[in-house]
């Protein structure tokens, strides 16, 4: 009797940063394999930047990846730092703090916007989008060049930023320039709370999901740059105990590497994680905003994971206003940081979720090892266990409509394939 | 009647995203790009691909594998005019770096199964491969040198994109000379203009992520730092970041190291 093969492929994902494909295969009836194949080449890192001083750790691994160059500089700094013992407060902390709110705003809105939005009304892009709602498409363009406007009164640019170095930044923003994006930070913050109302009418599946969320916690705020490493499943650790709790290893149809929980298994990192494990360090106010859009205070849907995302976008104008209104110039702008034979880890939130970085320094203050642990790699078999759910509930749906559920599963996760590849695995098996 | 709008491609080989996300952080003129010309395939944004062949190709990223030797092929015979964005695709990215170094043990460092990681022991920018019509330069590429080369192409001229260093786009911001007045090692004497002079407004020396500019004089710039007390391998290192694979780049970093 003939075998009956169905085949759901798409070659190359469309609205993910990066080069990935899907792939989905039914057999007589029964799912028999499902794959997020990454395919993006390897650029290897880890592996030229040692002999690198370590003042230029933060201008190289910015260029892993362009959405989100200040995660990279901000885990590579914090990680050079911890090497040298050095703990920053006061102002540079906060302009630290500043810097990633620009880029949490630029990077949200632009998934929200232009890459996942389009999927819940059935449309190929934000630019068709703009025909229906073109309002609301020039807000979400408004909001984002706010946050990458943000990024340049602190970094210089908003890709690739040049002001961020190890001890500090090279040059304090002024006061006044800072407090002349107020206006628009204000009018962001409204656009976000529209944002959020909006985002929270979209159509979603009713499903609920067993993930593990990993995020960093803070004892006092909603955590960008510090705290420790939690989960919903008991973990709490220093980030320098990162490679006693989790794993990285390889599998045959990724360059990029998938990341464990040596215990257990695969885990989820991001915006659903971190807002289920510190709803309660979110201001009243961006609470009442969560709920009144139907959000509870975990959130395990990951087709809502648009809206959580929306609650982000809103606490990161919130707290860029907050810090602005109190903000005065650090001088000196920099500590220097004497180099010595140590190692310094550190994990910061990434707008995809976790990004931990290991550097064993030498005495001359050179890279003798690096690793690098972005969000993606990490959910990378989180993303695949969601697809085979979505795609045994989706059996029944004609190809075309079954296809797009499992691009928008995918894509509610926000992978960035070219940050997860430099040190994920790659090999697409299309037997 | 009207002219049928030309038709944009946008593609990408070994990089960071961070060039073509340029594009989409034209925030106030996307839409009117979007007017003026049909976003044909551009699969970071859209999901909707209408088949080649195309009058505008932008290229992000270097050619680090054996397939996307041949895919570049295939890019060129589609498209009827070919742009290179950024540091990747007309120099070779960071990622050149393995140029200098043996690929097999960079694998090796980062893979524990190397055997299933396909890369070629090179990473070479667009040009060393098929025809390229502009090349434009940055790491990441500036956004308005993005939009003259879209505006140009649509109305039938040259880009007007400065092959002048940074120094004279540094003297016109204002910017005191890092090097004469607080002696910072500088790239900016052998670096392409375009960035606008952004690092040595925030009191840094340039880090040469344009590129060399037309005939520099990398060897002089290099003895100058050199009496500013940057050592051998550091001389070498800073000639070896983002577009080390650039020819006046990579003949001064192979200069110095020992």
């Amino acid at each position: 009797m003939a075998v009956e093969t169905r085949t759901i492929r798409v070659d190359y994902l469309a609205r993910v940063e990066g080069e990935g494909s899907l792939y989905v295969r039914f057999r007589d009836g029964a799912l028999e394999d499902v794959r997020l194949a990454i395919f993006e080449p390897p650029r290897f890192f880890e592996a030229f930047l040692r002999g690198r001083a370590l003042a230029e750790a933060p201008d190289i691994t910015a260029r892993i990846c362009g959405i989100c160059p200040v995660a990279y500089q901000m885990s590579a700094v914090h990680a050079m730092e911890s090497a040298a013992g050095i703990v920053l407060g006061g102002q540079i902390r906060a302009l630290r703090r500043l810097i990633y709110c620009g880029e949490w705003i630029e990077s949200h809105v632009l998934h929200i916007y232009m890459l996942h939005a389009p999927d819940f009304l059935g449309l190929p892009d934000a630019v068709q989008l703009a025909r229906t709602h073109g309002d609301l498409v020039r807000q979400g363009l408004r909001m984002k060049k706010i946050g990458n406007a943000l990024i340049e009164a602190i970094g210089g640019r908003a890709i690739h930023p040049v002001n961020v170095r190890v001890g500090g930044f090279w040059k304090a923003p002024a006061q006044d320039h800072l407090h002349a994006l107020l206006p628009d930070l204000r009018w962001g913050r409204d656009a976000a709370i529209k944002t959020l109302q909006f985002v929270a009418t979209l159509p979603t599946p009713d499903v609920e999901q067993e993930y593990e969320f990993v995020s960093l916690r803070h004892p006092h705020e909603y955590p960008l740059n510090e705290g420790h490493i939690v989960s919903s499943g008991g973990i709490g650790i220093t980030p320098q105990e990162w490679p006693a709790v989790f794993e990285e290893f390889q599998v045959r149809h990724s360059s990029a590497l998938h990341a464990r929980v040596k215990a257990r298994g695969a885990y989820l990192t991001g915006p659903l994680a971190r807002y289920s494990l510190n709803f309660d360090r979110l201001p009243p106010a961006i609470q009442q905003a969560a709920r009144d859009a139907g959000l509870g205070e975990t959130c395990r849907n990951p087709f809502k994971s648009i809206v959580v995302r929306a609650v982000e976008t809103l606490f990161a104008f919130d707290e860029a206003i907050r810090i602005i209104e109190q903000y005065q110039e650090p001088t000196p702008s920099f500590v220097a940081v004497e180099p010595r034979n140590a190692t310094g880890h550190a994990a910061t939130e990434a707008p995809r979720g976790l990004l931990y970085q290991r550097y064993d320094i030498d005495g001359e203050g050179l890279i003798a090892h690096a690793q690098i642990v972005p969000p993606t790699s990490q959910n990378q078999a989180t993303i695949e266990r969601d697809l085979w759910r979505v795609a045994e509930h989706g059996q029944g749906m004609v190809d075309s409509e079954l296809q797009a559920l499992c691009e928008q599963s995918i894509r509610n996760h926000d992978p960035c394939i070219s940050c997860a590849t430099h040190f994920l695995d790659l090999t697409v098996d299309r037997a | 009647m009207t002219e049928p709008l030309k038709t944009l491609a946008v593609w990408k080989f070994a990089s960071c995203d961070g060039c073509q996300l340029s594009i989409l952080d034209c925030e106030d003129e996307l839409l009117a790009i979007a007017g003026a010309i049909r976003i044909a395939n551009f699969t970071e944004a859209s999901s909707h691909v209408i088949d080649g062949p195309y009058d505008l190709s932008l290229v992000e990223g270097s050619i680090t594998t054996a397939h996307d030797a041949e895919r570049i092929r295939e890019v060129r015979a589609q498209s009827r005019f070919l742009v290179t964005i950024g540091a990747c695709a007309t120099a070779g990215g960071i990622q050149a770096l393995r140029n200098f170094a043996d690929v097999a043990e960079y694998r090796r460092v980062v893979y524990a199964r190397p055997d299933y990681i396909e890369t070629l022991a090179t990473s070479t920018p667009i040009a060393q491969h098929v025809k390229v019509d502009f090349e434009l330069r940055g790491c990441p590429i500036d956004k308005r040198q993005l939009l003259e080369v879209l505006s140009a192409y649509l109305h039938h001229r040259k880009p007007v994109i400065s092959t002048e260093s940074v120094c004279t786009e540094c003297k016109r911001r204002g910017n005191p000379c890092v090097m004469v007045a607080h002696g910072t090692p500088c790239l900016g004497p052998v670096t392409q203009a375009g960035c606008g002079a952004i690092c040595p407004a925030f009191n840094r020396g340039c880090y040469g992520c344009f590129g060399p500019m037309e005939s520099p004089n990398a060897a002089s710039l290099a003895d100058r730092m050199a009496q500013l007390g940057m050592t051998e391998p550091e001389l070498q290192r800073v000639f070896r970041t983002f577009n080390a694979g650039a020819a006046a780049f990579r003949a001064e970093g192979e200069r110095h190291g020992r």
